[in-house]
């Protein structure tokens, strides 16, 4: 196999057809940016799920009674329970936080509304465990297991409101993979039709190179290479892109719901670990559908 | 070198077979004429000697080659022991005469220092020297079938088909053609010609072989068009 053959090849068939070359090119670029979002959004949203699991905790209230006596947690039913959480496979890590603690805590959340610290007695605050889940999806585990146990008053533990916001956040997530798919399905056609058209312009070229017993590997590689030229180069324009999307105006846009913790940001370091991806199923299509392409329309 | 062993060829398409019962040989250096009208089967013989085309019965050998039982990558290794040579030249109009040349050896990656000893040779050969650099709609209709020729016989075929190759030109420039076929011929590169041109078949007075309605008519060893046509 001579290369330079071959290169020359290439060259010469994308510089023929290159309105189509360009064509194709941005159309894969927006094709592959917006699968790159989509998985950038992923990510995000992987992310945001994370900072959302690390604070969701079980909160395990005691009774009054638990709460005024044993300050410490040094006698039963307190430190059975204590132990129970701390030994039980679910449970990553169980705090015990008491009344004055509570209270502590309490005046801190409140403090711009002195008025409420006034009026609030570290009484009207129980005693409690914070445990955190090993599994934060399922904290009916702790729910059904230490309901109604001695010294045990109430067990919260956020779940319904944060199933809500993940299945949102999944709903979301969900929809930008299908427009990604699609989007996919779209550059594989276009690059399909690309490899169709460039081998219709150059069959006098094929024919005669099948004609004087050229190998269907130096008929074809060309016209593979050229698809698979253009789809990486449409592939670094779509990373380009992306940069371009998050400089100019995502960190914009999010940056008050970033500053506020609802949501992550996207680091220059995601779009990083995406562009390997985004350049590999732009090399893998394209080389995938011009082969199939040519297989199936292209006699050798 | 050509060995065709009851062949028959029908296509899906048709009810009348292309190729009936054929049973051709050409030996290693000769020079042979396929006549026929339109839709004899011409095409489709030399189709199979290619394999473009493989036959619904019977054996075809081309140059120790067994067609019919030839596994599809060997098929290049065949092709490239045959030149092929068309009425409507084939030519690459974007590249220049020895451009065209070269891409027949570039193709089956022969390596470029022996790419730019042959070609020039070639050119020589076919009346060409001196325009190596033109292009091909700069040339005549005869000069362009040289072209065609040279790159047909670049690679040194054992074995030359001709497809009506003067049918665009006129008497005298096919006459030249003709002349640089027999110079090939003699280089012992058997020549297969399909002709329509009763003054060459006529005054060259080679082998004849002709097809009607898919059957060889005729087979002379030194005939002439036909009697009456």
């Amino acid at each position: 196999m001579r290369a330079s053959f071959v290169f020359s090849e290439v060259v010469t068939g994308l510089r023929r057809n290159i309105t189509m070359t360009i064509a194709m090119i941005i159309t894969t670029a927006i094709s592959l940016a917006l699968l790159g979002g989509g998985l950038l959004v992923v990510r995000m949203i992987d992310k945001t799920k994370v900072l959302y699991q690390d604070k969701v905790e079980v909160s395990v209230f005691l009774t009054n009674d638990v709460s005024s006596s044993d300050k410490g947690c040094a006698n039963d039913p307190c430190k059975g329970l204590f132990s129970a959480l701390q030994s039980d496979p679910a449970v990553d890590t169980v705090t015990f936080e008491n009344r004055e603690q509570a209270f502590e805590r309490f005046k801190r959340i409140f403090e711009a509304q002195p008025e409420l610290v006034k009026l609030a007695r570290p009484e009207a605050l129980p005693a409690s465990f914070h445990v955190k889940l090993k599994n934060p999806d399922r904290p009916e585990v702790i729910t059904q297991s230490y309901n109604g146990r001695a010294g045990v008053d109430t067990i919260s533990d956020q779940s319904e409101f944060l199933d809500r916001f993940f299945n949102a956040l999944n709903g979301f997530r969900n929809m930008t993979f299908a427009i990604a798919l699609f989007m996919a399905i779209a550059a594989l056609l276009l690059i399909s039709n690309t490899v169709q058209l460039s081998a219709f312009t150059r069959r006098t070229e094929v024919g005669i190179m099948r004609l004087v017993g050229a190998t269907r590997w130096y008929t074809q590689l060309p016209f593979l290479l050229e698809a698979m030229v253009t789809g990486l180069i449409g592939a670094v324009l779509a990373i380009g892109l992306l940069v371009l999307l998050k400089l100019s105006f995502l960190d914009d846009v999010l940056a008050d719901p970033i500053a506020a913790g609802v949501v992550r940001s996207v680091e220059s370091i995601d779009i990083l670990l995406v562009a390997p991806w985004l350049l590999l199923v732009a090399l893998g299509i394209s080389a995938v559908t011009g082969y199939v392409t040519l297989r199936l329309y292209v006699r050798t | 070198m050509i060995r065709l062993e009851q062949v028959s060829k029908a296509y899906k398409t048709s009810t009348r077979p292309a190729l009936e019962n054929i049973n051709v040989e050409v030996d290693k250096g000769e020079f042979v004429f396929l006549i026929g009208p339109s839709g004899s089967g011409k095409s489709t013989f030399l189709r199979l000697l290619l394999r473009e085309e493989v036959p619904s019965k019977g054996r075809v050998y081309v140059a120790n080659f067994d067609l019919t039982r030839m596994a599809r990558r060997r098929v290049p290794r065949l092709r490239q022991s045959i030149g092929c040579v068309f009425q409507d030249f084939r030519l690459l109009a974007n590249k220049t005469v020895a451009g065209n040349v070269a891409f027949a050896l570039e193709v089956i990656g022969k390596p470029r220092p022996t790419i730019r000893k042959v070609v020039p040779e070639v050119l020589e050969l076919v009346g060409l020297e001196g325009k190596a650099e033109r292009m091909p709609h700069e040339l005549s209709g005869g000069e362009q079938q040289r072209v065609a020729i040279a790159r047909a016989f670049v690679n040194r075929p054992l074995m030359l088909l001709a497809d009506e190759p003067t049918g665009n030109l006129d008497p005298d420039t096919s006459q030249d053609i003709m002349l640089l076929l027999e110079r090939i011929n003699r280089t012992g590169t058997t020549v297969l010609m399909a002709t329509h041109d009763h003054s060459i078949v006529d005054s060259m007075r080679r082998r004849v072989v002709e097809l009607d309605l898919g059957r060889v008519v005729r087979d002379d060893a030194r005939g002439v068009y036909g009697v009456g046509r």
